[in-house]
């Protein structure tokens, strides 16, 4: 476990150097909130009916999307490092130490989920609170629960992106496959658009879906969209579905890496 | 009635004079204040990276330009090749001043890196020579000839048709060779040509450029950090260090500049007792090998060779100059201080 | 004369053995396109369920904004597949390779325009049209030449300008190659821009799309024209028929700018 974590902290620390790339991000950031929030407020304008969230709540929500988006597995490519590692054949080395490489690659997931992010969110989250009508939560309570299901979402995600970058051992160049999940993810997980402005038909399936656990579940426990009382049910449903991944993705290292011995590397 | 007497001087083919060119470098900031602060007011410092080189090249030499890492190599060849505007110099290269005509500047010359590939990684390398064809705008005829020529020379009729990803370093590099030599022209720039190659294609890259410049008269311009492509190949030796020219001029004249020294290696029988003498130093000891170094000026070969024979039971003996990579190491040292 | 249709000749050329070494991982090709086809698909679902809870977008219907939707997704992957050289440029600076390109006796524009052709792209391209034929139909444009010109011209204006935004970034390289994400914000920000009508955002960015990146002329303003729409940025009714080559000129005036940035980059070396 030591040894993990001791991986995760170099990488974390690793990561955290790359200003440059928090500085654009930041920026790119802010600039699609910008054109969503614009775009969101305009349609607000047009419709009179009622609608499952405020105008105030959907522009905090987008804000949230665009700060905590690099935690997603926004690129086809989650992991280069690893893609790189087995078109290589170098992930023979990865096989050569005396970890499990699941637990290997897991770790390193939440470090690249979460290191970028942190650099990133806070000054997006300032800039839009003070200046772009972002809110703080309606209450301490709110807050803390969206804190608690939003690391709950860290391995959520994590453990999906594991499942990218592991479905790369099958497929040379599955760059295909791998480029449909990361827009899928988006629109399921309240990226596009806030997950309560889909059709009601479609909230019981996105409801089931592991992908609300992602983003929309802990805006919605910002906003006070959802009670904080229903913070156990959905890291419940969280962590259910990490589980499933984690299974998912141990089940398919195997069969991946005894491949890749018989291949040679 | 008197005729004027015209004399036909021969214009070297490339003239470099007074060469200097500065670089700004971004001082690196420390820490995330540092960071931001350098972002908002980036600092800079000038680095020197040639301080007035000069130097002219006939059309036909060989010449090696050797120098350390950041000594102004790739500067000079930035330079000639027109891809670098100096500050301050003159820098003729067929009478043409290579970055303010860059394009028919460079359609007369050719470069080959070492570490990077100028051949579509995916397809065969035919289809880069075609291209390439294309590019230089080489009339067909022209082109067929210079590449059978080039394949012929290379032995690249069996490679051609393979796509570069699967050929072997030395194979690929040999390609390169061809391609960098598609439109004739009539100096080539070579940046590490050997690196990373095997014996066999370190041998068969020196011995076609031998032969280009002599049987085509192709000016060759090689960097390079392999000393023994520059004994096999260089009739010239331009050493650079620091921004300044420290040597220009054959390669034992190189020798005769840093050191007069000569080595004598004896092979002892396995009882001898070891060589010992005041006019001589050991420089290395390897078993029955010693390594024993002199000055032929104050001590007389045929006497310390005979003093040592009477001294210890010699097997083997023999008398050389100090392998290059000695001399410029020591050339190099001497520029750091 | 003779120079362009020689550097036209090699162009092509350079795009066909691009497009062979492509068609060695042709599995991929495909399954690369499809992806691309079905994530810019998942996007229109998103406008979608916005139009299926507002109703309209300050009286623009889903089949209007689809057009607009349509058009700036097929200019964009045009654009993508011609300037796919331009946005990938800083790895070309940073591996030295463009000093390479620098020793060729070719303009660089040209060379680094041709080193990459994803046709993959193609995936966008398709399913920008369908949305478009789809908004056509809907909608019953009554198809006219001055309209086809319109859509046309549009366009291929449209794709100028974003080829030009793209030159413009990779102009930047020449001075720096860090940060250089955040000029998606405009590339990809403005695609996403163009897709909904310019009098939804507010008045600084509506200026900034139109006067200064002049996405607005390209998209909005013929879409209104092509619909018989009153556009209200105040311009003259002859001007959507001009518009494309606004965006032709954008193209030619970030090819200068690059000459400049040429020029810097030699001049400092890096």
């Amino acid at each position: 476990m030591k040894a993990y974590f001791a991986l995760f902290s170099a990488r974390f620390r690793m990561l955290l150097q790359y200003r440059a790339a928090a500085i654009a991000g930041f920026g790119t950031q802010l600039a699609f909130g910008l054109i969503l929030v614009m775009i969101l407020e305009a349609f607000y304008r047009s419709g009179n009916a009622e609608q499952p969230l405020t105008q105030a709540q959907a522009v905090t929500y987008t804000w949230l999307g665009q700060a905590f988006l690099g935690m997603l597995p926004y690129t086809a490519n989650p992991d280069p490092e690893v893609r790189d590692m087995i078109r290589s054949g170098a992930v023979a080395y990865e096989l050569a130490l005396p970890l499990d490489l699941y637990t290997l690659w897991y770790a390193r997931a939440i470090a690249s989920r979460s290191a970028p992010t942190l650099l990133r969110c806070f000054p997006l989250l300032f800039v839009a609170y003070l200046f772009l009508g972002m809110t703080l939560p309606p209450s301490l309570a709110s807050g803390a629960a969206f804190l608690v299901s939003l690391l709950a979402a860290l391995f959520l995600v994590s453990a999906f992106s594991v499942l990218i970058t592991v479905s790369l051992m099958w497929t040379v160049s599955g760059d295909g496959i791998a480029r449909l999940l990361p827009s899928l993810v988006f629109l399921c997980c309240g990226l596009i658009i806030p997950l309560p402005l889909f059709p009601d038909w479609a909230q019981g399936i996105l409801n089931i879906l592991p992908f609300r656990g992602m983003a929309d579940a802990p805006f919605r426990l910002y906003l006070g969209h959802l009670p904080p009382g229903d913070v156990f049910a959905i890291v419940a449903h969280q962590l259910l579905w990490t589980l499933a991944f984690v299974l998912l993705g141990k089940w398919l290292v195997g069969l991946g890496s005894r491949r890749l011995v018989v291949q040679g590397g | 009635m008197t005729l004027p007497v015209v004399y036909c001087l021969p214009v070297p083919q490339i003239i470099v004079e007074n060469l200097v060119k500065t670089y700004q470098v971004a001082e690196r900031p420390i820490g995330v204040l540092g960071g931001l602060k350098a972002l908002a007011w980036p600092r800079y410092k000038t680095v020197t990276a040639l301080e007035g080189v000069s130097f002219s090249l006939e059309s036909g030499e060989l010449v090696g330009y050797i120098g350390p890492n950041g000594a102004g190599k790739s500067t000079t060849v930035k330079a000639l090749t027109g891809i670098l505007v100096p500050d301050s110099g003159r820098v003729e290269v067929m009478g043409r001043i290579p970055w303010k005509e860059r394009v028919a500047h460079v359609a007369r010359i050719g470069v080959v890196f070492g570490q990077r590939s100028q051949l579509w990684w995916d397809l065969p390398t035919i289809e880069s020579f075609d291209l390439l064809k294309e590019i230089y705008k080489t009339p067909t005829p022209k082109y067929v000839q210079t590449r059978d020529e080039l394949v012929d020379r290379l032995s690249l009729s069996e490679l051609l048709n393979v796509p570069v990803r699967q050929l072997s370093l030395g194979q690929r590099m040999r390609c390169e060779l061809a391609a960098s030599l598609l439109h004739s022209p009539d100096i080539l720039f070579l940046d590490e040509p050997t690196i990373g190659l095997d014996a066999v294609s370190k041998l068969a890259v020196r011995d076609f450029m031998r032969v280009l410049n002599r049987e085509r008269g192709v000016t060759v311009i090689l960097t390079t950090h392999d000393m023994d492509d520059i004994e096999a190949l260089c009739s010239r030796v331009i050493l650079i260090a620091g921004g300044k020219i420290l040597s220009d001029g054959s390669l034992s004249s190189l020798r005769a500049q840093v050191t007069q020294e000569r080595w004598l290696i004896v092979d002892l029988e396995e009882q001898s007792a070891p060589p010992c003498g005041q006019d001589f130093e050991i420089v290395s000891q390897q078993g029955d090998r010693f390594t024993l170094r002199y000055q032929p000026a104050q001590t007389d070969t045929a006497g310390l060779i005979g003093r040592i024979a009477a001294q210890c039971s010699v097997r083997d003996l023999r008398v050389e100059e100090p392998p290059i990579e000695e001399i410029i190491a020591r050339l190099y040292g001497g520029a750091g201080k | 004369m003779k120079d362009l249709r020689d550097n036209f000749r090699l162009y092509l050329l350079c795009i066909a053995l691009s497009l062979r070494g492509q068609m060695q991982y042709r599995a991929s090709f495909f399954l690369y396109s499809l992806g691309q086809f079905v994530a810019i698909g998942i996007e229109f679902i998103g406008l979608w369920a916005l139009f299926h809870r507002f109703g309209n977008l300050k009286g623009w219907t889903l089949a209007e904004v689809a057009l607009l939707y349509g058009m700036a997704n097929v200019a964009f992957s045009i654009a993508d597949t011609f300037g796919r050289g331009f946005d990938t440029f800083s790895g070309l600076v940073k591996n030295g390779e463009f000093d390479r390109l620098l020793t060729r006796p070719r303009p660089t524009t040209l060379m680094v325009a041709a080193r990459e052709f994803p046709a993959m792209r193609i995936g966008r391209l398709l399913q920008g049209a369908i949305v478009l034929v789809w908004a056509a139909i809907a909608l019953q444009v009554h198809w006219t030449i001055p309209k086809i010109f319109l859509l046309v011209g549009a366009i291929i204006g449209g794709a100028c300008t974003f080829i030009g935004l793209f030159v413009l970034q990779a102009t930047l390289c020449f001075w720096t190659i860090e940060s250089l994400e955040i000029v998606n914000a405009v590339t990809y920000g403005g695609t996403l821009t163009a897709q909904y009508p310019m009098t939804i955002y507010r008045p600084w960015f509506r200026y900034f799309f139109t006067f200064v990146i002049p996405l607005a002329c390209l998209n909005y303003i013929p879409v209104s024209a092509l619909l018989d729409r009153q556009a209200t940025l105040g311009v003259p009714e002859a001007f959507p028929y001009f518009a494309p080559f606004i965006g032709v000129l954008f193209l030619l005036m970030s090819l200068r700018v690059w000459k400049f940035g040429e020029r810097k980059y030699c001049s400092t070396g890096s």
